[in-house]
């Protein structure tokens, strides 16, 4: 058995003894932490650790928090910062291979140390709920909302068998899901992202928890639903119901919290009341971390505007493109509704839009990767999409994919040097060893150390999987990059760093980028010209300071409205 | 057991070490190898596990109990059983493996043509597979046999044919995996030529998955080889196969159990190993990253 011998985090409340008697004194000194037993959840120098042996691997370290009834404390980390297993390790979630040590926990008020599984139990649900992240893998899918819903209520006693209909139905109009009576009777598949997530709260808040473990509850929701479901938690708050919030995301963060403490490799580096830290970030890796949140920028106008729009023949244009897909019961879908568009030589095109939109295919139009079923895509004026696939492969090299899932677009079994051989025989050098030469080239280019060309691509980190895949994209010469949610899988702060690297790239090469993306923030950071769509039409398009400074359609309004922002006072 | 406050545990440490070790040595799997490395030595140098000669008849000596000399005993002609069982080794084992081999590529080119070409193309060939898929494997290895005759390598090719169906469906499910992947995408958007594609992602990732249920057809094909030859439509007589040879052994099981039980075993040992080693392959493989 190891003790934690780790310093406590600079902000983190001092480790003081006594800890788990009843009273806890606070001590004379300003700086004592409040006391544990008043709180909603506590945990003082908690150490998380998986693997025995050799093979031990600790993932968090000597971490102290303290969250105090109706208060909102955010935990803000990267993937792998272990916020996750800390706010896990708080509830007794964090799995049967997790060592857990701390000098003390308490689960409103009550010391936890000494918890079993059965003790656990009795707390779950009823004391303590937890919103998770993936909806859909957190309800039951042969399960019914309603009963989802209910199963707190009967598991704790709280209501009897001819109750739980009423209280079910409150519970999910309390959360925001309209017409409460249909839904239960649901099934989770049945129901949008942002209706699941509202009813995993119903969920979890069915037991009347005095705390709410809330893990990254937003992330995989559009902006507009988001906004709705940071209301609905902003409204639990209020109610006086105390909230641990997990997120990587500072800006959403910032509409809640009310005290934030930031997490990297496992330690709390700072923390404190949320306008400080946002304000007045101490630790550098909080200032990274503000730094990175895209779109903090004011727009600028087009600093390389193309020579004016008339003159200058467009690279790529689309014109009343429309593309149906048939739908699973029969009929057929518009994916993609009468859209135009053009993107001038070395100029940015963003497209903006919420899952379903159609921005996709939109994307796999311009790559003539899908056929339209009316319009035409035209290639510097000659024709693109009507070319028959055999007349359109040589031109292909002008126009390359990124792709949101770089693991996705690599063939499993190639190396790097395979993937950028790959690409380079279609339009590089001829014989294989500048084609070699020319790989370690574009590695470097992306910011790679050409030592990574011998690795497979599951080896990689995201961001390194990124530049890759965009290294293979400038391996043919492109003269557009279709980028299609590039940097929507990647931590904010490597996020930063490849939007950084497409943008020196666009100068370098003057290329010519179809960015497309969910995130205004960054297709405002990016964009010369952005163009917003909703269900397959586009609502709106213009210079990027114009559409986004003074939105014209409703629409673009409420997808303005929605993004969560840092206040202004961040550093 | 009170803890300090300074150590308490807050969940006590699972039985990870043991759990681990049991995951580490598996003692079914080392003995599963071992049994198809004996097998494929008595498939390339049968005289070096079994000097003696499988097919060299001795009446003086015929139907003698397992001891020193004859270790597994003697047959009706006073053949070494043993002999015949370690020689025998390649033709029941060839024949397991020939067969799944000629299988998967027969299968192969039914079922990416089939995933690949479209909605009549795929129709054709999955209904004439749904045909052959309707008639019993063995009956339909009776079938080809019935049409080609009774040989070693007709028989391979009887239980290559009955197992076409399984392979062309299992191929072309993997392919139409395969065809929607991104990397597909991204190869077509570089601007390969479709041979190029497909040769180069399609197949390798199609076959890839295909490696276990091959392994474990490899077992079945064994069997299948065995019932073909104990049915008398293999190998020709004196040739030593474990098939056969139960054939052989199965008017005497009660007065010299040595005949048929030897290569009974030899059959089951090696099927059961092939498939313990085709299991570990499976989970080995699934836990790959990335695919």
């Amino acid at each position: 058995m190891t003790v934690s011998t780790t310093e406590p985090a600079p902000d983190a409340p001092d480790p003081a003894d006594a800890a788990n008697t009843e009273d806890a004194p606070d001590g004379p000194d300003a700086a004592s932490p409040p006391d544990p037993t008043a709180s909603a959840l506590a945990v003082r120098s908690l150490t998380v650790s998986f693997g025995h042996g050799r093979r031990r691997r600790t993932v968090v370290h000597d971490v102290s928090l303290t969250l105090a009834p109706g208060e909102c404390l955010a935990l803000v980390g990267e993937s792998g910062s272990g916020k996750s297993v800390t706010a896990r390790s708080l509830i007794g979630l964090a799995g049967p291979d997790a060592a857990v040590r701390a000098e003390g926990l308490w689960v409103n008020g009550r010391d936890a140390t000494g918890f079993r599984e059965r003790d656990w139990r009795t707390v779950r649900g009823r004391v303590v709920g937890l919103v998770s992240q993936d909806a859909l893998g957190a309800l039951d899918p042969l399960r019914r909302i309603g009963a989802e819903v209910a199963e707190p209520l009967l598991v704790h006693s709280l209501a009897t068998r001819a109750e739980v209909p009423g209280r079910v139905n409150a519970l999910l109009a309390g959360a925001g899901v309209p017409e409460p009576e249909v839904r239960a009777r649901q099934y989770p598949h049945q129901l949008s992202g942002g209706l699941r997530q509202r009813a995993l709260i119903a969920s979890a808040t069915a037991g009347g928890p005095r705390v709410i473990v809330a893990d990254e509850p937003t992330t995989a929701l559009d902006v507009t639903v988001q906004a709705r479901v940071l209301e609905l938690l902003r409204e639990l708050k209020e109610s006086g119901t105390a909230l641990l919030l997990i997120s990587h995301d500072l800006a959403v963060v910032a509409q809640l919290a009310d005290r934030i403490a930031v997490m990297t490799d496992g330690r709390v580096v700072e923390s404190g009341p949320a306008a400080d830290v946002l304000g007045a970030p101490v630790h550098p890796y909080t200032r990274t971390l503000i730094a990175s949140v895209p779109g903090r920028r004011p727009p600028e106008p087009a600093p390389r505007a193309p020579a004016g729009e008339g003159d200058v023949r467009p690279l790529l244009s689309g014109t009343g493109l429309v593309k149906r897909y048939a739908s699973p019961g029969g009929g057929r879908r518009t994916a993609v509704s009468h859209v135009d568009f053009t993107v001038a030589p070395g100029e940015t095109l963003g497209v903006v839009g919420e899952s379903g939109s159609g921005k996709s295919t939109l994307a796999a139009l311009a790559m003539g990767l899908l056929a339209p079923d009316e319009g035409e895509v035209l290639l510097d004026g000659g024709p693109w999409s009507a070319l028959d696939e055999r007349r359109r492969r040589p031109l292909r090299r002008d126009i390359q994919l990124v792709h949101q899932d770089p693991l996705g677009s690599f063939d499993p079994r190639f190396t790097v040097r395979r993937i950028l051989d790959e690409a380079l025989s279609v339009a590089g050098p001829a014989r294989a060893v500048r084609r070699r030469e020319r790989a370690a080239e574009l590695l470097d280019q992306v910011g790679l150390d050409p030592e990574l060309l011998e690795r497979r691509p599951a080896r990689l980190s995201g961001g390194q999987r990124q530049r890759v895949a965009i290294a293979r994209a400038l391996a043919t010469g492109p003269r557009l990059l279709v980028c299609d949610e590039p940097v929507s899988a990647l931590d904010v702060t490597v996020q930063a760093q490849v939007l950084e690297l497409l943008a020196r790239l666009r100068e370098t090469y003057g290329l010519a980028m179809l960015f497309i993306s969910h995130d205004l923030a960054v297709v405002q950071q990016v964009s010369d010209r952005v163009l917003v769509m909703r269900d397959g039409v586009v609502v709106e398009q213009g210079p990027v300071a114009e559409v986004l400074g003074a939105p014209a359609h409703p629409y673009t309004r409420t997808l303005l409205a929605s993004v969560p922002r840092l206040p202004d006072h961040a550093s | 057991m009170t803890s300090p406050p300074t150590e308490a545990a807050i969940a006590r440490p699972s039985f990870v070490p043991l759990r681990e070790r049991l995951a580490t040595f598996r003692p079914g799997l080392l003995l599963s190898v071992a049994v198809l490395v004996v097998a494929a030595l008595a498939c390339v140098a049968p005289g070096l596990l079994a000097p003696a000669s499988p097919t060299d008849a001795d009446p003086v000596a015929a139907l003698l109990p397992p001891g020193g000399e004859h270790w597994f005993g003697t047959d009706q002609l006073g053949r070494d059983v043993y002999a015949r069982v370690v020689h025998g080794a390649r033709h029941s084992l060839l024949l397991g493996v020939g067969a799944t081999a000629l299988g998967v590529l027969v299968g192969l080119l039914i079922g990416l043509p089939s995933a690949l070409l479209g909605r009549f193309a795929d129709q054709v060939a999955m209904r004439s597979m749904d045909v052959m898929l309707a008639l019993p494997e063995l009956l339909l290895a009776l079938l080809v046999i019935a049409v080609v005759g009774p040989s070693s390598v007709n028989a391979a090719l009887a239980i290559a044919v009955s197992s076409v169906p399984g392979y062309a469906r299992l191929v072309r499910g993997q392919a139409q995996v395969v065809r929607r992947a991104e990397y597909i995408r991204s190869a077509i958007g570089l601007g390969l030529r479709r041979r190029t594609v497909v040769l180069r992602h399609v197949v390798p990732n199609t076959l890839g998955p295909l490696v276990v249920p091959a392994t474990l057809g490899v077992g079945t094909a064994i069997i299948a080889g065995s019932a073909l030859s104990f049915l008398g439509l293999g190998p020709k007589a004196p040739t030593p196969e474990w098939g056969a040879m139960l054939a052989q052994g199965r008017d005497a099981l009660q007065s010299a159990w040595w005949i048929a039980v030897f290569p009974g075993a030899a059959i089951t040992l090696s099927v059961v190993a092939v498939t313990v080693v085709g299991r570990q392959l499976h989970i080995g493989l699934e836990g790959r990253p990335g695919r």
